[in-house]
């Protein structure tokens, strides 16, 4: 084991994947030259060459577009897109094409590429570079979707979601990308789509967080073993699809009691989909409402005091556990 | 002087590939009428010297890719008319199965790398397909089909930008039927000769008449040579013409009689044939051959399409994901019943879910007796057109109360 930052696992899984496949490449605004806006694709143009590591213009639809075009030709590409936030410009090869095409086409073509793109707040960087649009590809049919928390699962998702042959939408958060974790040493087999990690084992509450909320959820729970003693079971799905719902079933039929962290807009979100899921499928398990823990429903503000109010913390995930344990104690 | 005529075997071929094109347009609209096809049905009668004259000169090797309005494309590239007739009807032998219907028709067997939806939408995907051949060292060519209304999408200039840029082998053809549905062209592009359309992005563009097929053969070749041989990608802008409306249901209101008239006179497989005949490579026999010929095969389509069953609703979620060797997890959700459960797996599906599923389907039989249009005749502006439909059918489709309205939602 050694420690790696999240960018570095990243660029490691790319890296491995390539040296492997011929047909993967990667391409994407400054990701060869300029070694990626967040540096994940540092080192890849001086080992690959422009053939593999290539960049494009700012032309995110084309981009993604052609990315589609180059799977169903038999190539394996890994398109980055700058920021989540761009992808809307993508969104309709993204829907209409990438995920649609497999099946209007009722399987004669597959489209096995990743399209990864880094979000979330708290750099300041205002109303239209601080999404999690977890929710909105979540709910596309065709699409798998990944959310990678730890340097570990980074890499091996992305190994996975590059030897898939589904589009995967690859989301990774921009404030863990200099995050440092255990990543096992030399060639990391991938880590399997569909199977949530249990981050801490506990009785009393079940609460589920993704991407960066999967550390606040970890913390959470740390103060409320010792503050409250509480014992709170952390899961993080890693991927939404396939969504590992069966973990968390289990984790609620023991614990009855479910609380959802992300950093997304409330309505229509990841919480609000395993939420109903939960209760569809667990009713008689809860002893009380699922609660959900959200990012604000307003665009990212960019003065740093509104920011910091607008994403959801370890004081807020306490809380809305304490809630779901009203008057059990 | 037009170009010379290929020879004899060639022109039979190119005639007889537009003459089965026409046919089955025809009858996709009359079959349409009988509502045997729903949804939209975009037809291409009149621009069959543009989709046959390309396909004749491509490589098997070469990718097709087009737009909503390519069942002739397909049937061009080599796809059974049946496979094309069943995917109208949504039947399980179709091209796609029965998902993607009369705008999506597919064959990854023959390169033709289907029909797409969203306008523009393709442009993209042909210089992905490209970039696949060009990552390979392989020289096959992809051709990018679309229509005039495209070359005003934003995905037109990053895409021209993209394959200039990266020297792409690709030819992007404009088929130029001087309307974007209903608009004409100087009335939604600013720069109305579309083949110059990609020469600030250092590709440059030529018109070809595309109601002439020998005159788009050479255009295209010229086009082939340059991607193929010295990675040149062109625009080559087709001018073309749909004798029919835009589709199924176009009231038709902002083209003049006078002008389909004009442009009737133009047409490419009557022309075609009489020049043929006229310079000795053809007789008449061989003309009346070549109609014959699509007569059959097109109602050998029907047939085909007739006896092929409907999709069963158990494989609703098939397809919808590529299972790779560690499925885990729940990949969709079938909420459609009191007991939701992976989608995907829906052999599994609960008997109450069936049941449910079951009772969706039966809607499918409801009757519809609202008037139908038949898109081979309606929309040509012509008056007192009739085809092989009765005089009551010819009444209902003149009252003009089209089922769907493209473009009113």
């Amino acid at each position: 084991m050694a420690e790696q930052r999240m960018r570095e696992a990243l660029r490691d899984a790319m890296a491995e994947e390539m040296r492997r496949d011929e047909s993967v490449f990667v391409m994407g605004e400054d990701v060869a030259v300029f070694e990626g806006a967040f540096k994940v694709t540092e080192g890849l143009l001086n080992e690959f060459g422009e053939r593999r590591v290539r960049d494009t213009p700012i032309s995110e639809n084309t981009i993604v577009g052609a990315g589609i075009g180059a799977a169903m030709g038999g190539l394996r590409p890994i398109v980055e897109l700058m920021t989540v936030n761009f992808s809307l410009l993508a969104l309709d090869q993204i829907v209409n094409h990438a995920a649609a095409i497999p099946y209007m086409f009722n399987g004669a073509v597959t489209v096995p590429m990743v399209i990864r793109m880094p979000g979330g707040g708290g750099h300041q960087l205002g109303p239209t570079h601080s999404h999690s649009f977890e929710a909105l590809y979540l709910q596309v049919p065709g699409l798998l979707v990944a959310c990678p928390s730890t340097p570990a699962d980074g890499k091996g998702l992305l190994k996975a979601a590059i030897r898939d042959d589904n589009p995967v939408v690859f989301i990774e958060h921009e404030s863990l990308y200099g995050v440092r974790g255990e990543v096992p040493d030399g060639e990391v087999d991938p880590v399997p789509f569909g199977q949530a990690a249990v981050r801490r084992k506990g009785g009393d509450v079940t609460i589920i967080g993704l991407l960066k909320m999967a550390q606040v959820a970890e913390e959470a729970a740390a103060t409320l073993s010792e503050e409250h003693g509480i014992e709170a079971e952390v899961i993080d799905p890693r991927t939404l699809r396939p969504l590992d719902l069966d973990t968390i079933l289990e984790s609620v039929a023991k614990t009855n009691r479910a609380v959802i962290v992300e950093e997304g807009w409330p309505h229509g979100g990841v919480g609000a989909n395993l939420s109903t899921l939960i209760t569809e499928q667990a009713f008689d398990h809860l002893d009380a409402p699922v609660q959900r823990v959200t990012g604000a429903d307003v665009h990212m503000p960019y003065s740093k005091r509104l920011e910091q109010a607008a994403i959801p913390h370890s004081e807020h995930v306490v809380s809305a556990v304490l809630a779901t344990l009203e008057g059990a104690r | 002087m037009p170009p010379a005529l290929p020879d004899a075997p060639t022109c039979f071929e190119l005639l007889a590939r537009m003459a089965l094109i026409r046919r089955f347009e025809e009858e996709a609209g009359r079959q349409y009428q009988r509502a045997k096809a729903g949804g939209f049905l975009h037809l291409a009668i009149g621009e069959e010297a543009t989709i046959v004259g390309t396909t004749s000169v491509m490589r098997p090797g070469d990718y097709l890719i087009g737009t909503y309005r390519t069942h002739g494309h397909a049937i061009a590239r080599g796809t059974e008319p049946g496979r094309v007739m069943a995917e109208l009807f949504g039947r399980v032998d179709g091209t796609s199965g029965g998902r993607g219907g009369s705008m999506h028709i597919f064959d990854a067997e023959r390169r033709f790398m289907g029909g797409y939806g969203i306008v523009g939408g393709n442009l993209p995907l042909a210089a992905g397909l490209a970039l696949s051949s060009q990552y390979r060292g392989e020289d096959d060519v992809t051709v990018c089909m679309f229509g005039d209304g495209a070359s005003n999408t934003g995905n037109f200039g990053e895409t021209m930008n993209l394959a200039a840029l990266w020297k792409l082998p690709v030819l992007f053809l404009v088929e130029n039927n001087l309307y974007g549905m209903g608009t004409a062209v100087e009335r939604h592009s600013a720069q109305t000769d579309l083949s110059q359309k990609a020469e600030g992005y250092g590709i440059p563009g030529r018109r070809v008449d595309g109601m002439d097929v020998v005159a788009v053969r050479e255009g295209v070749a010229a086009g082939l040579q340059a991607a193929r041989e010295e990675e040149r990608p062109t625009l080559l802008e087709a001018f073309t013409y749909r004798f029919r409306g835009h589709s199924a249901a176009d009231p038709e209101v902002y083209r003049e009689r006078e002008e389909v008239e004009e442009w009737r006179e133009k047409d490419p497989i009557e022309n075609f044939a009489r020049r043929c005949v006229e310079e000795g490579v053809l007789g008449e026999r061989e003309v009346g051959q070549a109609r014959e010929l699509a007569e059959d095969e097109v109602a050998r389509a029907v047939e085909f399409a007739e006896a092929s069953p409907e999709p069963p609703l158990d494989t609703m979620y098939e397809s919808l994901y590529a299972f790779t060797d560690y499925p885990g997890g729940w990949y969709a959700v079938d909420e459609r019943s009191p007991e939701p459960h992976r989608g995907e797996h829906e052999a599994e599906m609960p008997e109450r879910a069936r049941e449910l599923a079951e009772a969706g389907a039966a809607y499918a039989d409801e009757e519809d007796d609202s008037p139908r249009p038949n898109p081979a005749i309606q929309g040509d502006a012509i008056d007192g057109q009739t085809h092989d439909v009765g005089a009551d059918d010819a009444e209902a489709l003149n009252a003009g109360e089209p089922g769907v309205l493209e473009g009113d939602t």
